[in-house]
């Protein structure tokens, strides 16, 4: 079969295995395998693209644009990899650790909503059918609300009902852009759309189908101001979902949209008839400095993770409004990046709650003091990936910054770079507020009431090496990025 | 302007800004879903009246026809509406287990519990 | 061996260390002895290097390729060489006067100490042999990092406190300007790396920038390295006095402050160019600046009464005289910031040696309760003596060389005002430092200290040691200036 389909198929089968044979035990280890054989098969398919170009995949045989086509190029499989690598990293943590935070909830049950979940965001990465986008994103909203209601808090509860919400809503309006843009065209196919909306540009359905995609998908994205979902969710979700979401569920919404934009539409008509970048360049970087300043003042180290994801995303779309090819790769280069040590520092937090048992109520920063005593290798990693998402030097998050500042200059942004270094300041005091909590005196701090095994550990270290690595051997990174970008761009002839 | 032509565009954004605003101002939980299943359902009815062509029969394939309508909004639908389901089906879920833990599905009074578990 | 090895083995040297102080953890005098052992090795290593560069070898090494147009490399050239040498050898000094103080002050975490020392050591060597801009940046980053917890080592909160202050501004001023600056000379001159000459006057040729851009580019790069402590980015340094006397000895009067003003120095020498900013007047602006800084920081000098803190803003206004010889953009000026970088080093770390001494001896920081103690630490204050004149600038000692080509330099830039606050802060440091001298050596008055009488004796001996030495260096630097200067010449006159 078709390694593109299997990246699919393998999770999407798994999930209703869960279910039949209905053992927790089982349902760990088919979805440590299946995490583990998504990125071996992810890192195939990008050795496979890069070498040999474009890969398409028609399903049932029925040729496209009719038929309904998997279609895998570059862009998509640099993000197949970031997200299989986080699938990869916090399904072999869920595996791992016994999840005392789900309670009594049936780990099979659990896993079958996870690997359901995962199976829509690989979709949603291979997919050239924008009909199918929104299958597969709905596939991975609805297993997300049941992942995130999992959470030990009975908040956890409300906020997954705000974001079946919100989420609906967005799914939705990406419905009613998809249905508005097939009423102009005719074809649901994404290459196809291309070539046929070259024509119909200046029409208000297009200019309607457009707003109504892009508020879908930044809903979804959690870009400022349509992040609200965004803190409860992460907060109160277990920290194994906590850790997924935030690597992928948010990326995989802002590749979507990035798709429709630079490869279904024409940038051209969006960029110089309507002030796109500039109300882009305002939202992400008021996204940044709100993002990070609220960050600063949360109490809850979830939470203070969460607002610091929505500044994150803020970054994301400023490189992307400049609609350069350097833009747009500090931008890829910046979700591997901060995917990295984002879900490093979910999982660390998720260890030290496990050890702590601060079930049934928030976990807060006053609660990890002595953390570096008891449990030195996670605090190590909670130092070292929160290095990574201030930006030092030698981090992965070092290198998506400098390229994203450098992009910013490059494009006369003055204003926007100091903006950037700016909210980085703000990185310092909130990763400077939990680092110091960690490692602050412990005298009066309880014993832990229960160890966390050195393999859970071990995951979060190798993600922390991963960010290092790339932050010192950076032409992986970087230079996939810029051929992505060049790439992307490209395909519509607009590469500046 | 074609007024009347739009008729279908006009109902969907009718229903559309009704479901919206329920979802939105309502302050139970069950009748936040209710607007949102409303909201939805605009949407099927913009796909499935773009779908009629003008003089075309149903898609089925008989002598005689040559102008059929598009059958393929129909099947997109389907699926959207076994999206629906399963949303309105798991946010009243979701709906249920709140009123188990909280006692309540309105709104107001489960946001001063929230505020209440984060201080506590 | 080979100059590139030899490079290598500099960068190195530190790290082993750190990792020889911790596997010695459990064994406090092999400890030591490992730190000793390590400063040593790298004195000898940094000598051996500077020995290469003035025989006019250049060896460049590539250590990681963190980005294609500017990777993580070594390069050898004589100002960071000079500055390699300084810093390395006062490490070995410092160590030994740290022995003596850490184990007569009885303090704790002396593994933490040792091992962070030598981190910081490593950071600082790192810096001097950078070979471009983003080099330096990342260990100019270490450096502040490692630091930190040699700060707050006490773990009070008044440390605490301090330490908030020091991370603050120094990660605040170089992640918010020095950052942005390095991103827009690349953004400008698409390399970072340090060329004689500098690399900015291309990007100035073909228009990309202004005599105005490249002044804001400067003053960002003045401003940014927080640890040049310009005002009014100083307050960092007095709050870093809460450190063990060790720590602002070396660290805040030698390797963390030169790495500031080091760094100005080579911005100017290497990616400005000495030419282009006197031909566009970009660093005027920071002249004035540093003139400002110097007779402010001299002023409160002259008012605070702890000793560690008048000695921090001394070493402020000091700092304000390299930086106000590089901002003159003459040849001269430039000499003198470079010696000025060596001779104040030897200056100032005696003084904090003595201060460091007096507080382990008898126990007293404040400045008006010193009054008479040379007559038993006669030692300590004599040394305290000689270190002040060669911060003033008074023959026979190496601060009169620097500030004499400092003095020129402001001339040379037609700048008669700022040569008249050069002038009046040179005559403030006098009034800030030989009163201590006179003071002490000032019999007291018997009931004031009765209290006092069972405290009187000297300095530990390894105190004593350094001293000597660090005193040696400063007569040194006077005599010997020569192959110094004939080193450095080359770099500011191409």
């Amino acid at each position: 079969m078709n390694a593109l389909a299997l990246q699919v198929v393998v999770p999407l089968l798994s999930a209703p295995l869960c279910l039949l044979v209905r053992s927790a035990g089982f349902a760990r280890l088919l979805a440590a395998a299946s995490g583990l054989f998504g990125l071996g098969n992810a890192i195939w398919l990008l050795v496979a693209v890069r070498d040999g170009g474009p890969l398409r995949h028609a399903y049932g045989g029925f040729v496209p644009p009719i038929g309904i086509e998997h279609r895998l190029d570059l862009t998509g499989a640099y993000m197949l990899v970031v997200i299989a690598t986080i699938v990869a990293a916090t399904t072999a943590w869920a595996a791992i650790t016994r999840l005392d935070e789900l309670g009594r909830s049936r780990r099979d049950l659990f896993f079958a909503a996870w690997q359901m979940c995962v199976a829509g965001l690989y979709g949603m990465t291979l997919t050239a059918d924008v009909f199918n986008v929104f299958v597969f994103l709905e596939i991975a909203s609805l297993s997300t609300y049941v992942l995130i209601a999992h959470g030990s808090e009975r908040r956890a509860l409300v906020a997954s009902f705000r974001y079946l919400l919100m989420g609906t809503v967005g799914a939705t309006f990406l419905l009613i852009g998809i249905g508005l843009l097939y009423a102009m065209t005719g074809t649901l196919n994404m290459h196809d759309l291309a070539v046929r909306l070259q024509g119909t540009s200046h029409t208000s359905s297009v200019r309607t189908a457009l707003a109504f995609v892009s508020v879908g998908l930044w809903l979804k994205a959690a870009i400022f101001p349509l992040h609200l979902w965004l803190p409860s969710a992460y907060a109160c979700a277990p920290a194994a979902v906590s850790a997924l979401l935030a690597g992928t569920a948010t990326k995989v919404a802002f590749y979507l949209w990035l798709r429709f934009f630079f490869t279904a539409f024409a940038p051209t008509f969006a960029l110089d008839d309507l002030p796109v970048a500039k109300l882009l360049l305002a939202l992400g970087l008021v996204g940044a400095v709100a993002g990070s300043l609220i960050a600063v003042f949360q109490d809850e180290p979830k939470r203070m993770l969460a607002w610091s994801s929505i500044a994150q995303i803020g970054y994301l779309i400023a490189g992307l409004s400049l609609a350069t090819a350097a833009g747009v790769a500090a931008s890829l280069s910046h979700i591997a990046s901060h995917a990295l040590v984002k879900s490093a520092l979910f999982l660390a937090l998720g260890g030290a709650i496990a050890a702590l048992g601060a079930n049934g109520r928030p976990l807060r920063l006053h609660d990890l003091r002595g953390l570096s005593r008891r449990m030195p290798l996670t605090a190590a990693a909670i130092l070292v990936a929160g290095l990574g998402l201030i930006g030092v030097p030698l981090t992965s998050g070092f290198v998506s910054k400098w390229l994203l500042v450098d992009a910013l200059l490059a494009a006369d942004q003055w204003f926007a770079a100091v903006v950037v270094l700016g909210t980085s300041l703000l990185a310092v005091v909130y990763v400077g507020r939990l680092v110091g909590a960690v490692f602050g005196s412990a005298d009066d701090a309880p014993p832990p009431a229960a160890r966390v095994g050195l393999g859970a550990a071990a995951v979060v270290v190798v993600l922390c090496l991963l960010s290092i690595a790339l932050g010192i051997f950076t032409s992986f990174n970087v230079d996939l990025a810029a051929q992505a970008a060049d790439e992307l761009l490209g395909v519509t002839g607009s590469g500046k | 302007m074609d007024l009347p032509g739009h008729f279908n565009h006009y109902v969907f954004v009718l229903l559309m800004m009704l479901g919206l605003y329920a979802v939105i101002a309502s302050r139970n939980l069950v009748k936040k879903l209710v607007g949102l299943t409303i909201f939805q359902t605009s949407v099927f009815i913009l796909y499935i009246s773009v779908a009629k062509v003008q003089g075309g029969a149903p898609p089925i394939a008989q002598p005689g026809v040559f102008v059929y309508s598009n059958p393929l909004p129909h099947v997109l639908i389907l699926t959207a509406i076994v999206v629906s389901v399963s949303t309105t089906a798991l946010g009243l879920t979701l709906a249920m287990r709140i009123k188990h833990a909280f006692g309540t599905i309105e709104e107001g009074a489960l946001d001063a519990m929230d505020a209440e578990d984060e201080v506590r | 061996m080979s100059s590139e090895l030899l490079l290598l083995l500099c960068l190195l040297l530190p790290l082993t260390g750190t990792l020889l102080v911790l596997l010695a953890r459990a064994r406090p005098n092999l400890r030591e002895a490992c730190s000793l052992l390590t400063a040593a090795a790298s004195t000898g290593c940094a000598s051996w290097l500077l020995c290469r560069v003035a025989a006019g070898e250049r060896p460049e090494l590539q250590l990681a390729p963190l980005l294609p147009t500017a990777p993580l490399a070594l390069r050898l050239e004589p100002l960071g060489a000079v500055f390699a040498c300084v810093a390395a050898g006062l490490w070995f000094v410092t160590t030994i006067y740290s022995i003596g103080y850490m184990r007569a002050h009885g303090e704790r975490n002396q593994t933490r100490f040792y091992a962070c020392f030598a981190i910081a050591m490593f950071a600082v060597m790192g810096l001097a042999l950078s070979a471009n801009l983003l080099t330096l940046f990342v260990f100019y980053e270490l450096l502040t990092l490692s630091t930190f917890p040699l700060v707050t080592h006490a773990g009070t909160d008044a440390s605490r406190r301090a330490g908030r202050i020091y991370l603050g501004v120094l990660l605040g001023t170089s992640i918010g300007m020095l950052l942005l600056a390095l991103v827009a000379t690349h953004t400008l001159a698409g390399r970072l790396d340090f060329a004689p000459g500098g690399i900015l006057q291309e990007p100035l040729a073909a228009g990309r920038v202004g005599p105005t851009g490249l002044a804001l580019l400067f003053a960002l790069f003045a401003f940014g390295v927080g640890k040049a402590a310009l005002m009014p980015f100083h307050r960092w340094l007095p709050a870093a006095m809460v450190a063990p006397t060790p720590v602002s000895a070396l660290l805040h009067a030698v390797a963390v402050v030169k790495a500031g003003v080091f760094t100005l120095l080579k911005v100017a020498v290497y990616v400005f160019g000495l030419d282009t900013l006197a031909t566009t007047g970009a660093a005027t602006p920071i002249a004035w600046v540093a003139g400002f800084t110097m007779l402010a920081a001299s002023l409160i000098a002259c008012r605070a009464d702890d000793l560690k803190e008048r000695l921090a803003y001394s070493t402020i206004a000091q700092l304000a005289y390299i930086v106000a010889g590089i901002a003159t953009a003459t040849a001269s000026g430039a000499l003198g910031a470079a010696l000025h970088l060596v001779t104040h080093a030897f200056g100032k770390i005696t003084l904090f040696f003595a201060a460091g001494a007096v507080l382990v001896a008898a126990h007293r920081t404040g400045i008006r309760s010193m009054t008479g103690l040379a007559r038993t630490m006669p030692f300590t204050f004599g040394a305290f003596a000689l270190a002040s004149l060669s911060i003033i600038g008074l023959p026979p000692f190496g601060g009169t060389w620097s500030k004499w080509w400092l003095g020129a330099g402001l001339l040379d830039a037609e700048q008669p005002l700022l040569f008249a606050i050069w002038l009046a802060s040179a005559v403030a440091s006098a009034w800030y430092l030989l009163p201590v001298v006179v003071r002490a050596f000032t019999p007291a008055s018997a009931p004031a200290d009765a209290q006092h009488h069972d405290e009187g004796h000297e300095a530990p001996l390894a105190c004593r040691i350094a001293m000597a030495i660090t005193v040696a260096g400063c007569l040194a630097s006077f005599f010997g200036a020569g192959p110094l200067l004939t080193a450095l010449a080359a770099v500011v006159q191409p």
